[in-house]
C-alpha cells in the first residue's frame, strides 16, 4: 500500500493576468519505505510538488492520498494537524530556532501536537532522537554553538520527533559541504535502512540525487522520467573518504 | 495548544530577546509608574486637605444668633438677644451626640502689654473651645470652668498676639495685659494654628471666658452669647446632629410652627465638599495626562511586536511547517504582548510606589497611592496588551508558510 499516492496533480499560479502551471498533471505513488529523490533544474515543478507533498499548499486539481487519507481539499488548519503528525520536514536553511537549546528545538512539534505527550516524556522523546542522529553529547548547545552539519542532524532529529510517515528533505545538502553532505546523507540511508522511514529527498544536484533508490525527474511541470537507480551511491562507504573541508576549500 | 502552552511559547520566545524585551516594557513601566505617582500625588493632596478640614474640626457645628425683627425693624444677623448660655445647658443635656459644646461672645479691642499694644480680636468662648477645633496649647493651659462662672479677667493669647506683644517664641505664663484699662492674667498661649478656611489668620486672637467679655468688657447681661460652637461625636451624623440642636432650640425659644428661626445652624459639609471637588478634578486632569503615556507605551509595544513579526517570520513559517495552527500562533504574540505589557505594568506598580515614596521623602509632598488605582493601571495596561498585540498577531497566523519559510 503506497504512503503517498497522487494522481493529476496540477497547480496554476495566477500571477496578475498570467497564469503559471507549476504542475501539469503529475501521477505517481511512493511506498512505505522507499527512498525517492526529486530532481530537476529550477522551475521545473519539483518546489511546488513538494509543497504540496509537505501539505503547506493545496493542489489547483487533482487528488492526493497520504496514508490512505485524501488531503486534497482539506483547511489550513487541517493541514496544519497532517504536518504536525505525519511530515517531517528537514529544509536547506537548517531553520532551528535562535538561541534555543537542540534539546528544545527538537521538542518544538511535540508542542503543537495537542500535549499526547506529557513534558517528561516530551523530553525524553526528544532526547532519544536526538541520539539516534549522533547528538547525545550536544543537547544543550545553541545553534551557534553546533556546525552546520550538526545544525543539520538537529533538524533531521526534529523532523522525526512525532514519528511521521514520511520525511521531506528539502535541498538539505544545500548549505553544506560535500564532506558534511555525504554524513547527512548516511543519516538518511540509515533511518531508511535500518528503521523503514520513507524519505523523499529534493534535490537539483544530481550526484545527491544518486542516493536514493528512485529518482524521479521533473521538467516543466511534468515528470520526466521516473526510474529505480541502479547506481545508488552508499554514504556509510563515502564516508570517510571524502576530504575535510580545510582540505577542499585549500 | 494548551494554554499553559502557549505561555511557555511566549516566555521563551522572550527570553531569548532580553534586551528588546526589557526596552518594549520600558514603555510600559514608564507609563503605568507615571498613573501611579499622578494619582498619589493627586490623593495625597485630597488627604491632606480633609486633614486640614479635619484640623479645624468637620465634625464642627456653628451656632448664631439669627437676625431679630422687633417693631417693624430687621436687625442684621448675629444681633438676636435671644441666644442664651442656657440654650447650651439645653442641647448638652439633650443631644448627647453634642460631644463638645462652648458658648462664644466676640469683640474687638487694643491689647497693652507693657510698652506694646496690638488691636486684636477677643474671643469670648467656653473650657471646651481647644477640644472643638482640636487646637493644642503651645504654653501654660486654657481657663477652667471656675474662670467661666466668675468672669475671671483670664487670658489665653494667640501666637500672633504673643509674638507681637511679647516677641517671639516667648513664653508669656503669668504676665499681665491690659485691656480697657483693666488688668488681665495670662494663663497661657496656644499652638500656631495658620490661616483658617476663609484665609482669616486665626492666631491673630486672644480668648477670654464669655461671661468675662459680656460683664467686665461690654457690661452686658452674662448670659446673652452671639454663638454657640459645638463639636459632634461623629462626622457621618452631623447632618442628623444640627437637626436635632435646631429642634431643641426652638422649643428653648419658644418658637411656634412656621415661625422663622432666630437662630442659624451650619455645619462644614459644603465647605468640605467643594475643595474635595477642587482636588478630585486635578487628580482626574493629571492621571489622564499620565494615561496618555501609557497608550503611548502600548504602541511601543505594538511597534516592536509588529518589527518582531517580520523579523522572525522565518521562525513563524517553521512553526507552522511543524504543526502550529494560525491560532497558536496568534496566541503566541498575543500572549508575548500580553506578558510584556503585564510586566512592565507589575514594574512600573512598583516604581510608581518608590517615586511616590521619593517625592515625599525628598520634597515633602503628600502622596497616598489607593490600591483601586494599582488595580486599574495594571488592568489597562493588560488591556493595552491585548488591544495593541492583537493586530501583529493577527498580521503572524495569517502568514503563509511557504512564504515565510523563504523569508530572508
Amino acid at each position: 500500500m503506497p504512503v503517498i499516492a497522487v494522481e493529476a496533480l496540477t497547480k496554476t499560479y495566477v500571477m496578475g493576468d498570467i497564469e503559471v502551471h507549476a504542475l501539469r498533471g503529475v501521477s505517481l505513488a511512493i511506498d512505505a519505505g522507499e527512498f525517492v529523490a526529486v530532481t530537476g533544474p529550477s522551475g521545473s515543478g519539483k518546489s511546488t510538488f513538494m509543497h504540496i507533498l509537505g501539505c503547506l499548499d493545496r493542489p489547483t486539481v487533482g487528488r492526493y492520498e497520504l496514508d490512505g487519507h485524501d488531503v486534497s481539499r482539506l483547511s489550513r488548519d487541517e493541514l496544519a494537524e497532517v504536518r504536525n503528525r505525519k511530515i517531517g520536514f528537514v529544509f536547506q536553511g537548517f531553520n532551528l530556532l535562535a538561541r534555543t537549546t537542540a534539546l528544545d528545538n527538537v521538542e518544538l512539534p511535540l508542542l503543537y501536537g495537542g500535549a499526547r505527550l506529557g513534558g517528561s516524556r516530551r523530553r525524553q522523546r526528544a532526547e532519544e532522537v536526538l541520539r539516534a542522529v549522533g547528538l547525545s553529547d550536544r543537547m544543550d548547545h545553541l545553534p551557534n554553538q553546533l556546525s552546520g552539519g550538526q545544525q543539520q542532524r538537529v533538524a533531521i532529529a526534529r523532523a522525526l520527533v512525532n514519528e511521521p510517515a514520511i520525511l521531506l528533505a528539502d535541498e538539505p545538502t544545500g548549505n553544506l559541504d560535500s564532506r558534511t553532505s555525504v554524513e547527512v546523507m548516511e543519516i538518511f540511508q540509515r533511518l531508511n535502512r535500518e528503521n523503514g522511514i520513507t524519505v523523499l529527498l529534493i534535490t537539483h544536484e544530481s550526484d545527491i540525487a544518486q542516493y536514493g533508490d528512485r529518482v524521479i525527474r521533473f521538467h516543466d511541470g511534468v515528470v520526466a522520467s521516473d526510474e529505480a537507480n541502479r547506481a545508488r551511491r552508499s554514504a556509510s562507504r563515502e564516508v570517510g573518504t571524502v576530504p575535510a573541508p580545510a582540505a577542499v576549500a585549500g | 495548544m494548551s494554554i499553559i502552552m502557549v505561555l511557555r511559547v511566549a516566555l521563551k520566545a522572550l527570553g531569548r530577546n532580553k534586551m528588546r524585551t526589557s526596552l518594549t516594557m520600558l514603555g510600559m513601566i514608564i507609563g503605568v509608574a507615571a498613573v501611579i505617582t499622578m494619582v498619589a500625588l493627586g490623593r495625597g493632596a485630597q488627604e491632606e486637605i480633609e486633614q486640614q478640614i479635619q484640623a479645624a474640626g468637620t465634625n464642627m457645628i456653628m451656632i448664631r444668633a439669627g437676625s431679630f425683627r422687633r417693631g417693624g425693624v430687621s436687625l442684621g444677623m448675629g444681633q438676636s438677644p435671644r441666644l442664651k448660655a442656657e440654650d447650651v445647658d439645653a442641647i448638652r443635656e439633650q443631644v448627647p451626640e453634642a460631644q463638645y459644646l462652648a458658648a462664644g461672645v466676640r469683640t474687638r479691642d487694643q491689647v497693652v502689654a507693657g510698652g506694646q499694644n496690638w488691636n486684636t480680636n477677643i474671643q469670648g468662648t467656653d473650657v471646651e473651645f481647644p477640644e472643638i477645633r482640636f487646637w493644642g496649647i503651645e504654653y501654660g493651659g486654657f481657663f477652667t470652668p471656675v474662670h467661666v462662672q466668675s468672669a475671671a479677667k483670664v487670658a489665653v493669647l494667640g501666637s500672633v498676639v504673643r509674638d507681637n506683644l511679647f516677641g517671639e517664641r516667648a513664653d508669656p505664663t503669668g504676665a499681665r495685659i491690659r485691656i480697657r484699662n483693666q488688668p488681665f492674667q495670662v494663663l497661657g498661649v496656644m499652638e500656631a494654628k495658620g490661616s483658617g478656611q476663609f484665609g482669616e489668620d486665626q492666631d491673630d486672637a486672644i480668648f477670654v471666658p464669655y461671661t468675662t467679655v459680656n460683664k467686665k468688657l461690654r457690661g452686658r447681661d452674662g448670659t446673652n452669647i452671639s454663638e454657640i460652637t459645638i463639636s459632634a461625636a461623629n462626622a457621618d451624623q452631623i447632618n442628623e446632629v444640627a437637626d436635632a440642636i435646631a429642634a431643641v432650640l426652638r422649643v428653648e425659644h419658644e418658637l411656634l410652627p412656621g415661625e422663622d428661626n432666630d437662630f442659624m445652624v451650619r455645619t462644614q459639609e459644603d465647605m468640605t465638599s467643594m475643595r474635595t471637588q477642587t482636588t478630585q478634578t486635578m487628580t482626574g486632569l493629571l492621571a489622564s495626562i499620565a494615561g496618555v503615556s501609557l497608550i503611548v507605551g502600548g504602541i511601543g509595544i505594538m511597534n516592536i511586536m509588529l518589527v518582531s513579526v517580520t523579523e522572525r517570520t522565518r521562525e513563524i513559517g517553521l512553526r507552522m511547517a511543524v504543526g502550529a495552527k494560525g491560532r497558536d500562533v496568534l496566541l503566541q504574540f498575543l500572549v508575548e504582548a500580553m506578558v510584556l505589557s503585564l510586566v512592565g505594568g507589575l514594574v512600573g506598580v512598583g516604581l510608581g510606589f518608590g517615586l511616590s515614596e521619593g517625592l515625599t521623602q525628598f520634597l515633602a509632598w503628600p502622596t497616598s497611592i489607593p490600591p483601586d488605582a494599582v488595580l486599574v493601571a495594571v488592568g489597562f495596561a493588560a488591556t493595552t496588551g491585548i488591544f495593541f498585540g492583537f493586530y501583529p498577531a493577527r498580521k503572524a497566523a495569517q502568514l503563509d508558510p511557504i512564504e515565510s519559510l523563504r523569508f530572508e
